[in-house]
């Protein structure tokens, strides 16, 4: 049985939690409105009118040239191969970092050894750090391994600065397996591959769900380490986007900003509107849980 | 079997790390020597297309050129990619650059010696001694300046002015205190601003000669001097700073700087206190010098001249690299580029030999006027952009100013503060 | 058997050890390497890269100094203070809300959930338009004839640090109402009816039953929460560049402009010092407790 049927509120009660649900989604929807509205619009509409206004004359125009004319350097290139850029660099540091954060997860949460407890806390500290600090350093590193500039660089980068959260994902995800089944198949004479492709592996799938939309949405959003250790060739999309944005000089070209904005956009909201009920299901089988 | 599948997963992590190491990019292999790699912020409008001038030029003499935009007001973003590329060992071949922060990368032996291209093409002698202040370190030529920028302009919507019965150019300081209340009278805006710290610093560049001279700018923001700092005479200033921000609209707090000269552009508001880049914005939307709108020096600095110069300055890079490097520079610094590159960014050219027909009546007099402080040594580095100190005091500068200006301090809390900050800063 | 069992058992110790060795390697270089390495350099001279001249604790000085760090830390104050308790608020008031009435769960959940999915520099200028006096909200509510309404925080001194803690809250209120709705489901269901069958009215029900079952919860939610207000960097460039004036700075955009756009690396180090000690002493006592309740 569910809270509410437990508590089996009134019909007035139910309206009221609507009603203020239905005006926080206003609240939540608001700038997502007004990029996908804007985007639409010519600039003389934009400067002279209400910010909340439809298009009068709606046209796709701004979306084309955010995509592949717009200026984003010397040349006109729009958006397009930094989009490409950027899955190249996403898809393998996500897949790199989730199945290192499995491995060190089901270790962590399933083998007793001195320090472990440590172990674990200095994994989760590394969360924390805030990127500009590590920088230099990192930039260093890359530069003495003659990664620097290239797409590897990047999944490197994107892959060490990631194990923190993926590990503490799966560690707590495996937590909740009980320990009797590993022992049990230890007892029977499974190894540490076996245990792990036999019985985690199976229960795996929300945990695995949660750690790659979380490590894609960062991953894919991030400015810093895509500008400081890309280059022209590798460069991610959010530098572009930057680049298209932030420009000090010329018109604002408001429309092609937003529609270059949400087409940046459209892969992690896809995957958060595609797989939403799985990362749910994935936190509430207790991966997230604490 | 468990160990084998252990072994093909480091395997396969091991192999797609190579597949993306071997398209590893070829900025440090020595195959591409004609490839010259450019990291600037100009990623738009007229920049933008001013550089491409310099792209499709190299193109023709066999160079490629490989563009590394990072937008961010003032090279902000930039310079932190730089500081990677640099600490990484992989540097771009040229970077755009402003003032001292070339003088800093120089100081860290980062910097190519360009004297073989400087003496074969006489640059010495073309190029105005305050700008070869940041274009050369100890003897070496370390950059090729491509403008130069002033800094102390004012820009007016000339109806406004007629309608109202201003005359232009305004020449003193107090007839322009004037001029802004007639036009508050009207009922207009009467400064056009953008309230974000380098916009207020830039005003803050003319206001400090208007306030002192030439000698006193000189004192105190190139020389740093303490007592000019905290003389009366920067007291001054600072109540003309509080004087000009009544003059402002409630609402101009992180305003760009292009927004505001819409505002004069569209007759909202009458005057902007901005430097000459401000040009382009006018021309863009129709407007003609003279008729739409004029430009003339803030009142009290006339015949000074308060500059920046964007320069590309070449990095240390490998042997192969060399000879392109040396055709880029080369190519900034021609003649034609010179002027194909100003006309369009509404710069003046960074040498003096150039001729000035192809430019409009404000770039004619700026050309001039540039000439004429260069000969009479009022030409000075803008402290607002870079030129004036180190990066360290100029933002130390901007601290106060801006603060100021927002009515965080009063005027004499303003020059205590300045002098604590230029001294903490250094 | 039993030798036989033990032998595996020690191999396995073995695989397991260097299955983790990997990861530990890497944080302990990339991580800690670097932190140490950041607090050498706050004793030098670095300027515009790392240098090693030995300074002391001249930096440290020269930092608190400065009437603009002093700005940053109370606006951290301010910013977590705000942000932490807002957003796990609204967290968990959505959650409950979306609990109770499940058919709305399907279109609610990714209108709450999106923001997150989506970075600042995206939906920074929807913001700043947004709450720009001139053509946002407050023009808005003028032109549906609420002539005095005002809102011109984003463009004053004292109160554009709340601006960036509305962005912030948006941002991140739908993940935190994700985790309190997984851990509301958690909840055995005979604690509730029990209580129920008590005679517990709705609001002593949640305030003495619900929310303390959701105590593990409030842990992740508080970490997740901590280390995004320590980081938002990108929200504050995005939203006011840290005006007006200095207004809005935070030691994440302090950290940045010291150490990448002034040119004065070792004061950037020493705040980036201070923060992670500031930092530590409020995160570790709250991990060490979770895992060792982890353990229990």
């Amino acid at each position: 049985m569910t809270i509410k049927e437990t508590l089996k509120p009134n019909k007035a009660f139910e309206i009221a939690i609507v009603v203020l649900m239905i005006l926080f989604a206003v609240f939540f929807l608001i700038p997502l409105y007004l990029m996908i509205v804007n985007a639409f619009k010519p600039l003389s509409e934009i400067r002279g009118g209400n910010m909340l206004a439809l298009p009068i004359k709606a046209s796709f125009d701004h979306w084309k040239t955010a995509w592949a004319t717009a200026q984003i350097g010397v040349q006109a290139t729009g958006l397009r191969p930094y989009f490409f850029n950027s899955i190249k660099m996403v898809i393998p540091s996500v897949l790199i970092s989730t199945v290192m954060g499995s491995f060190s997860g089901f270790v962590l949460a399933k083998w007793r050894f001195k320090g472990d407890e440590l172990l674990f806390g200095l994994i989760l500290f590394g969360c924390f750090i805030p990127f500009q600090i590590v920088l230099i350093p990192t930039a260093k590193v890359l530069g003495i391994l003659n990664l620097a500039g290239s797409t590897t660089g990047l999944i490197l980068v994107h892959s060490v600065y990631g194990l923190g959260f993926t590990t503490l994902f799966f560690r707590n995800a495996y937590k909740t397996i009980p320990s009797e089944m590993v022992q049990a198949a230890q007892i029977d004479g499974s190894d540490f591959m076996g245990i792990f492709t036999r019985i985690i592996l199976p229960l795996s799938a929300p945990v695995f769900v949660v750690s790659i939309i979380w490590q894609t949405t960062n991953i894919w959003n991030d400015f810093l380490f895509g500008a400081s250790f890309g280059d022209a060739t590798s460069q991610p999309m959010t530098v572009a986007l930057n680049n298209l944005v932030s420009s000090s000089t010329g018109v604002k070209e408001y429309n092609v900003h937003f529609a270059g904005a949400l087409l940046a956009a459209i892969p992690t909201l896809t995957i958060y509107f595609v797989s939403g009920r799985y990362f749910v299901r994935g936190l509430t089988s207790g991966s997230v849980k604490g | 079997m468990k160990k084998s599948l252990l072994i093909s997963l480091v395997l396969v992590l091991a192999a797609s790390f190579s597949i993306y190491a071997g398209g590893q990019s070829a900025t440090t292999e020595v195959e591409q020597n004609n490839n010259v790699e450019v990291l600037h912020w100009w990623t738009s409008g007229g920049e933008a297309a001013a550089l491409n001038v310099l792209k499709e030029d190299l193109e023709t003499k066999g160079i490629e050129w490989t563009d590394s935009p990072v937008a961010g007001g003032g090279g902000t973003e930039a310079m932190t990619v730089l500081r990677s590329r640099a600490t990484a060992g992989n540097p771009p071949v040229a970077v755009q650059m402003l003032g001292f922060d070339i003088l800093d990368w120089a100081e860290l032996g980062f910097l190519a010696d360009l004297n073989e291209v400087a003496e074969a093409e006489g640059w010495d002698a073309v190029v105005p001694d305050a700008l070869k202040k940041f274009s050369k370190y100890n003897g070496v030529w370390i950059a090729a300046p491509v403008n130069v920028h002033s800094t102390n302009w004012v820009w007016a919507n000339k109806k406004i002015c007629d309608e109202l019965g201003i005359a232009t150019p305004i020449t003193s300081w107090d007839a322009y205190i004037e001029a802004l209340d007639k036009v508050q009278a009207s009922g207009r805006i009467a400064l056009a601003h953008g309230g974000q710290a380098w916009q207020d610093a830039t005003i803050f560049d003319g206001v400090v000669i208007a306030a002192g001279g030439p000698d006193f700018y000189k004192k105190s923001m190139i020389d740093l001097d303490p007592a000019a700092l905290g003389s009366d005479t920067m007291l001054k200033a600072f109540e003309m700073m509080a004087q000009l921000s009544s003059y402002l609209d409630p609402n101009f707090s992180g305003r760009d700087w292009n927004l505001a000269s819409a505002m004069v552009i569209e007759g909202q508001a009458a005057f902007q206190m901005m430097g000459d880049w401000a040009k382009g914005e006018f021309l863009n939307a129709g407007q003609v010098p003279g008729e739409d709108f004029v430009a003339f020096r803030t009142p009290g600095t006339q015949g000074t001249v308060t500059f920046n110069a964007d320069q590309f300055v070449m990095f240390k890079v490998d042997e192969s690299l060399k000879a392109a490097q040396n055709t880029l520079a080369s190519a900034i610094l021609s003649p034609s580029f010179q002027v194909a590159f100003n006309t369009v960014k509404g710069s003046v050219p960074a040498r003096t030999d150039v001729s000035d027909s192809e430019f409009t009546i404000i770039g004619k007099n700026g050309m001039k006027e540039l000439a004429e402080a260069n000969a009479k040594g009022t030409l000075f580095g803008s402290m607002a952009h870079g030129h004036g100190a180190p990066a360290s005091v100029k933002n130390a500068v901007y601290d106060v100013v801006t603060a100021h200006l927002n009515g965080q301090y009063d005027s004499a809390t303003a020059v205590a503060e300045l002098v604590k900050a230029v001294a903490a800063a250094q | 058997m039993r030798v036989k069992t033990k032998r595996r058992l020690r191999k396995d110790d073995l695989v397991a050890r260097s299955v983790l060795l990997p990861t530990v390697l890497l944080t302990m270089i990339f991580v800690y390497g670097f932190i140490a390495f950041t607090i050498y350099i706050s004793f030098t001279n670095s300027k515009i890269l790392p240098t090693f001249g030995w300074v002391g604790l001249q930096n440290y000085i020269k930092l608190f100094k400065l009437n603009h760090w002093h700005t940053a830390l109370k606006n951290m104050a301010i910013f977590a203070t705000l942000y932490i308790g807002i957003s796990t608020i609204l967290g968990l008031l959505l959650a409950i809300m979306i609990d109770l009435n499940k058919f709305s769960e399907r279109v609610f959940r990714p209108v709450y959930l999106y923001p997150m999915a989506i970075s600042f520099i995206v939906t920074g200028t929807a913001w700043k338009w947004f709450l720009d006096p001139g053509i946002g909200i407050e023009q808005i509510m003028h032109a549906w004839g609420f002539a005095s309404f005002h809102f011109d925080w984003i463009k004053n001194s004292d109160f554009a640090i709340y601006t960036i803690v509305i962005a912030a809250v948006w941002q991140v209120s739908g993940y935190i109402m994700v985790i309190f709705l997984a851990g509301l489901r958690a909840i055995p269901h005979e604690t509730i009816e029990s209580a129920v069958v008590d005679g517990a009215s709705v609001f002593t029900l949640y305030r003495k039953i619900i929310i303390p079952q959701l105590s593990a919860s409030f842990l992740s939610v508080f970490v997740i929460l901590g280390h995004m207000a320590i980081k938002s960097y990108d929200l504050v460039v995005a939203l006011t560049s840290g005006g007006p004036g200095r207004a809005t700075e935070l030691p994440s955009t302090f950290m940045y402009s010291y150490t990448f756009t002034r040119n004065q690396m070792g004061v950037g180090a020493a705040s980036a010092v201070f923060m992670l000690i500031v930092f530590g002493i409020i995160i570790i006592p709250y991990l060490k407790h979770q895992i060792k309740e982890d353990i229990s």
